[in-house]
């Protein structure tokens, strides 16, 4: 759990993060958004004190972080940044042991958990262990920095727009797997971004700034249907928020009793999928399996027409 | 290439010029010079008029021959080994022709290679470390070349093959002090680097984190690089000698007004300027996310400046100091001027008695000193270099 209080970062007469207070839940995936000096970076910076804040407070699990040195509290604490910002003279066996080698594990330990990392990512411990950075793809480079920010098991990861560098076929690849990775390890992600798909894809919560100020922090739902500021409506995009909440609902949950021919959807597929799926087709209605392959009952053209717009 | 071309072999530039000098060379240029003291005027001798004719055109036709395949072989090994033959054969020739043209028992007369001989060895030289470098070899292997070299250098010297040539007569005379002066010149370079690196690199780090100060810092050092050394030793004279004067305990730690002092001190100036820039160029080239993530970890900002920064700027703070070390052993040399000591001593003796011989015999070991350098520090700060620039 992190609370952060009235959060001020001021540099000179500029203010930069105004007043920020959120409380943002263990074990969940926040997604502050916003445009360019926002001060969504600083906010995000100021939770692990790389940047020290104006006035406010930060408590994780009740403690205020200023009461331990910022470097202890960074090595508890997961950070990923933009263009992944690996070690280029260090392998990436080297660069996952970071901070598991500050906090003085044992070589077997750090050993046992670099291959334990690598091989959750994905990567090929005999083959990629040894290789220096700039010998892998972007793809691999943004999933060993993810790797090494968890290498110590930290309870919060904090990420600073760290698929931007992607690719889009990597990066949705990449989403999917911070989704599986956070999911895993039950970890408290924050995460900063300027693009709002990507922000509704991840986030539980998403928070809206602009200007140093937080406009709305809600379910993405919520800032779909109940925008409270001009800004945020345009934010989320006027033009395609009926898909865009559509995307958000899983045929799982929307599903109606009964059967339907042809070929089936899964229950974690979302609304949107199905209904590009249907009329690309020419069907009215689809069947539902759960994700066991039993059926979980039937989706119909007219059924997810009515959840796309706001209750 | 035009496929529609025929296909000609490919001469290399470079080699075919080199080819076609060692060619006029021993048609043309004086192989070695006889002189009748160490400080007459000589008498030169081309190759056909400096051995038995038969031997001569032998060995010229050898030469050419190594020079054509030199020019002409396809294969870098064949030119190569073409151009090591010739340069081996060359100084072995030298070697014997000089102990051939000294008359048994007469320690005066003086035969010194010739324009020619020198010219032979440029261009052999020249093409071997041409078609060396063709094999892009690792720094390892670099080094153990020139190791390999310096041993073959050395067997060749002690074996006595050079003994009767000039050089080696006033190296007889003076192999004591030899030996001495080629301690001081170490001592010298390394007694200014250590103190340049040991002081430039923690300016080059202020410079570095406190941009202010860089202007200046910097401004000055150049100033100083523009100091000639004749100069700046005069300058440091005056101050060195009244300190000794004024404390006579400073006196009896061997600071003086003359000496290795202020020569000493002068290099330690002129090398300060390669070690400031290139620490503080080298860790201004760091990326700043990498040292964002590494503050992100939870590094400790002395971590954060040896770990991360300082091990990523090492290639480029190496590079600062092969500049120095290299420039350093040059300087020593005008050392000898004030009383340093060093090979430099040989030169200007030599300068002064106008035997040339003992120039060289200060000149030689100087720069085989500085290309042996060069080359090490290239091979170490390419080792270093692991990732891509």
């Amino acid at each position: 759990m992190i609370e952060i209080e009235s959060l001020t970062k001021r540099y000179g007469p500029t203010t930069v993060v105004d007043g920020v207070s959120m409380s943002i839940a263990r074990g969940s995936i926040t997604v502050i958004v916003g445009t360019s000096g926002s001060g969504k970076s600083t906010l995000l910076r100021m939770i692990n004190k790389l940047i020290e804040p104006t006035s406010g407070r930060v408590l994780i699990d009740g403690r205020d972080t200023a009461s331990t040195p910022a470097h202890l509290l960074r090595r508890k604490i997961g950070y990923v940044i933009q263009g992944h910002g690996l070690f280029p003279h260090r392998s990436v066996a080297e660069n996952i042991a970071t901070v598991p080698r500050l906090l003085g594990w044992d070589a077997a330990r750090i050993r046992a958990r670099v291959d334990e990392l690598l091989q959750i990512f994905q990567l090929d411990p005999r083959e990629c262990a040894a290789k220096f950075p700039y010998q892998l793809s972007g793809g691999q480079q943004q999933r060993v920095g993810v790797a090494r920010a968890l290498a110590a098991g930290p309870a919060v990861l904090l990420m600073d727009e760290p698929f931007g560098a992607l690719d889009p076929i990597i990066r949705t690849k990449a989403q999917d797997d911070l989704l599986d990775i956070q999911r895993r390890f039950g970890t408290t992600v924050v995460l900063v971004t300027h693009d709002m798909d990507e922000a509704f894809r991840l986030g539980e919560r998403v928070a809206v700034m602009s200007q140093g100020r937080m406009l709305q922090y809600d379910t993405p739902t919520v800032l779909l249907t109940h925008p409270i500021d001009p800004f945020v409506s345009r934010l989320t995009g006027s033009s395609d928020r009926a898909l865009r909440l559509l995307s958000l609902i899983k045929a799982g949950e929307a599903c109606e009793p009964g059967s339907a021919e042809g070929p089936p959807v899964r229950a974690d597929q979302s609304l949107c999928d199905v209904l590009s799926d249907l009329l690309w087709r020419g069907a009215s209605s689809v069947p539902v399996l759960k994700s066991d392959g039993s059926p979980a009952g039937r989706l119909t053209i007219g059924g997810i027409l009515a959840r796309g717009k706001p209750v | 290439m035009n496929p529609e071309l025929p296909r000609r072999p490919r001469i290399d530039r470079l080699s075919a010029l080199l080819g076609l000098a060692v060619i006029g060379s021993l048609a043309f240029l004086p192989f070695v010079v006889i002189k009748t003291s160490r400080i007459a005027s000589g008498e030169s001798r081309l190759l056909i008029d400096a051995m038995p004719t038969g031997w001569a055109l032998a060995m010229a036709a050898i030469l050419a021959a190594a020079a054509a395949t030199a020019t002409f072989a396809a294969s870098v090994r064949a030119r190569l080994c073409a151009a090591l033959g010739g340069l081996a054969l060359s100084a072995f020739a030298v070697g014997r022709v000089a102990e051939a043209l000294t008359p048994v028992g007469n320690r005066i007369v003086r035969i010194s290679p010739g324009f020619g001989f020198w010219v032979l060895l440029l261009a052999f030289g020249l093409i071997a470390t041409n078609a060396l470098t063709r094999f892009r070899l690792r720094p390892g292997m670099r080094v153990l070349c020139l190791a390999v070299t310096a041993a073959v250098l050395y067997a060749a010297f002690a074996a006595g093959a050079f003994d009767a040539l000039s050089i080696m007569r006033e190296y007889a005379v003076n192999a004591d002090r030899f030996a001495r002066e080629a301690r001081q010149h170490v001592l010298l370079v390394l007694g200014s680097l250590a103190p340049a690196v040991l002081i430039g690199v923690p300016i080059g780090i202020l410079c570095h984190r406190v941009p202010k100060v860089r202007g200046a810092i910097l401004q000055t050092l150049n100033l100083i690089q523009t100091i000639p050394s004749i100069a700046l030793f005069g300058i440091l004279m005056v101050p060195l000698a009244a300190l000794a004067a004024a404390f006579p305990w400073v006196g009896e730690l061997g600071v003086h007004g003359i000496g290795a002092a202020p020569a000493v001190i002068a290099l330690f100036l002129y090398a300060l300027l390669p070690v400031v820039a290139n620490t503080s160029v080298g860790l201004g080239r760091v990326s700043p996310a990498t040292v964002d993530a590494a503050r992100g970890m939870g590094m400790t900002s002395g971590q954060v400046l040896w770990q991360i920064e300082f091990a990523l700027a090492l290639p480029v703070i190496l590079t600062g100091i092969r500049i120095v070390l290299v420039q350093n052993i040059g300087l020593v040399t005008i050392a000898a001027l004030i009383g340093g000591g060093g090979f430099g001593t040989f030169v200007f003796q030599g300068i002064g008695q106008t035997a040339i011989d003992l120039v060289l015999l200060g000149a030689i070991p100087t720069v085989a000193l500085a290309f042996s350098c060069a080359v090490a520090l290239d091979a170490l700060v390419e080792t270093m270099n692991r990732s891509p620039p």
